[in-house]
């Protein structure tokens, strides 16, 4: 798609999802762009957020990009770098399970925020296999706001998800509840077009935000389900400052803004 | 007198004595970090056929396990190595071709099922996985499951919370303990009676060890036992629970050990490469592991260029700009 914006797809991308974590948030990260939405996030509106990682490792100081959840990068001059247990129970803890948000990414999603992170077609003889949940399933279980980062694509959007590794919101309604889950599961989808969010009442995507040059109609062209499009706003751009300081502070490389 | 503590033997000889073709193992380690390659590359070698691996996250030793055609049966969460595989490519393969059989967990779910073992239960619960297909789809069939003696009968289970609704749960999610025949884990020092001292994140390592019938230790460092007691406070494992330790510098390599040297990202792109395709594949194992007696002439095939590259800066524990394929 053309972009004749002051920032790329990436970039708009991982300052909406900067936006969405706040100061004294306890943010799990991947690597790659959701490591890089947390880092903003820290540089930029919540100087006070931590980020942490399933293998273990509180608070490390990155002076380098981790390519991995298990990159020696995170293992310096962290908190405590404790095990996959103690990481997963941080989720549930009561003084810092609340505190919680999570980044994600999946190769599809449900209109109800579920996700597949485990194959394209049937499961015993797939025609791709990716790596499975690791960490997804207990995350999207435990924690109580989740983001997920998507390419917003028809094949990626999908009405019925080729295996259901992390669960949202499941059927919608009071479903999650009723299968034994706390709240929690994917609450708000960041993609290169915009971004979602769930009716709370149903548990449905509801379109809130599109980026400037982008249509609610176009969104809804490259997602094969139907969305409630009805209370979708322009969203604000990124300020010059956020572009800044993401640029100069965040990733000087481009390792991962290309 | 000869200490009878003392279980440093060689490699190969630990090997051949403990794993066995059919064997059920686990290996410690996570993605690119701290797996116990050495040994892995002595598995395979000695052409161990018919392995049951239980994973969480073990991305490099599992792919060449796969990739040699070790494993017959597989119990994972995650296989994946960061940014030269994020899925790793013999395992995507063996899949897609119907060469294995597989069932899928969380990392949680597999840490639990470790811990379970490790303490003895046969179960722990969780709140994680309610509506997931984790819980409705099962890769070993429950004719395969009623069949096999090692193999308990059923993938999971969900009961009600027997202690009503105490702490909000109505439910909950049970897995089964995990009680491998052998554990194989790398650790920066060990002492000769098998005390280890593990260095940056210990991922499930500790958990997976107190839940085996036999442990193999492989050390970067062999150290005195004095060494090791004067900081007790550092040491995860005590020797009572382990088997053996053969002494492998750079047993962990090409995936990294902190404090010692970065992974590899050359040689994990390189076999990245060669994994896409058969003949490549073969040439790079034929170059690698099967032309090399053991994991010394396997380190002198990939050179002391690539070792100096990866050494780790004493500050950090990590190779400071190192270029990163």
């Amino acid at each position: 798609m053309k972009n004749n914006q002051p920032y790329t797809p990436r970039e708009i991308m991982t300052i909406m999802a900067a936006r969405e974590i706040k100061n004294g948030d306890i943010v799990f990260s991947g690597t790659g762009i959701s490591m890089l939405a947390a880092m903003a996030a820290k540089n930029i509106n919540a100087p006070d957020s931590v980020i942490f990682f399933e293998t273990g490792a509180i608070d490390s100081l990155l002076e380098e990009l981790p390519f991995a959840v298990a990159d020696p990068r995170i293992m310096y001059w962290a908190a405590a770098n404790s095990r996959l247990t103690d990481a997963f129970a941080t989720m549930q803890n009561k003084i810092t399970g609340d505190k919680v948000i999570a980044i994600l990414g999946a190769a599809q999603i449900d209109r109800y925020g579920n996700l597949n992170t485990t194959c394209i077609g049937d499961y015993f003889s797939p025609e791709i296999r990716f790596s499975g949940s690791g960490g997804g399933c207990d995350v999207a279980s435990f924690v109580p706001r989740c983001i997920a980062f998507m390419q917003h694509e028809k094949r990626k959007f999908v009405n019925k998800l080729d295996y259901l590794t992390s669960p949202g919101q499941l059927n919608g309604n009071n479903s999650r509840k009723e299968a034994g889950l706390r709240p929690g599961g994917v609450s708000v989808v960041v993609t290169n077009l915009g971004v979602m969010r769930f009716d709370k009442n149903t548990g449905q995507m509801i379109l809130d935000k599109f980026y400037p040059g982008i249509t609610p109609e176009m969104i809804l062209e490259n997602t094969e389900f139907d969305m409630d499009i009805s209370k979708a706003a322009l969203a604000d751009p990124p300020t010059n400052r956020e572009l800044k300081i993401l640029r100069e502070e965040c990733d000087p490389q481009r390792l991962i803004l290309e | 007198m000869k200490n009878r503590l003392n279980k440093v033997i060689p490699l190969k000889q630990a090997i051949e004595k403990y794993v066995k073709n059919g064997s059920h193992i686990s290996i410690g380690g996570f993605t690119l970090n701290r797996n116990p390659m050495a040994a892995v590359y002595e598995i395979i070698r000695q052409k161990i056929k018919n392995l049951h691996l239980y994973a969480h996250s073990n991305g490099m030793g599992l792919d060449e396990l796969i990739g040699a055609g070790c494993i017959s049966k597989l119990e994972i969460a995650y296989a994946g190595k960061g940014k030269a595989a994020p899925t790793c490519i013999r395992f995507a393969k063996a899949i897609q071709n119907n060469e294995i059989l597989f069932e899928d967990y969380s990392n949680y779910m597999m840490s639990l099922r470790f811990m379970a073992g490790s303490m003895g239960v046969p179960f722990l619960p969780t709140l994680s996985g309610f509506g997931s297909d984790i819980l409705t789809k099962w890769g070993f069939s429950k004719t395969l499951r009623k069949s096999d003696p090692k193999i308990p009968d059923e993938k999971l289970a969900v009961i009600d919370n027997p202690f009503g609704n105490w702490t909000d749960a109505s439910k909950v999610l049970l897995v089964p303990a995990i009680n491998p025949d052998i554990t194989i884990i790398h650790v920066q020092k060990a002492d000769a009676m098998g005390t280890c001292s593990i260095q940056g994140l210990t991922f499930a390592d500790i958990e997976q060890v107190k839940a085996s019938k036999k442990v193999i230790v492989t050390c970067e460092k062999l150290v005195e036992k004095e060494e090791l007691r004067q900081n007790p406070d550092l040491n995860q494992i005590p020797f009572i629970h382990v088997s053996t330790v053969c002494h492998v510098p750079l047993g962990g390599y090409p995936t990294a050990v902190y404090g010692c040297y970065d992974y590899d990202s050359q040689y994990l792109r390189n076999f990245a490469t060669a994994a896409k395709d058969q003949k490549n594949f073969k040439k790079y194992q034929d170059k690698y592991i099967y032309n090399a007696k053991d994991h010394k002439a396997f380190l002198k095939v990939v050179g002391q260029k690539r070792i100096d590259a990866i050494a780790a800066d004493p500050r950090t524990g990590y190779s400071v700009n190192m270029k990163r394929d």
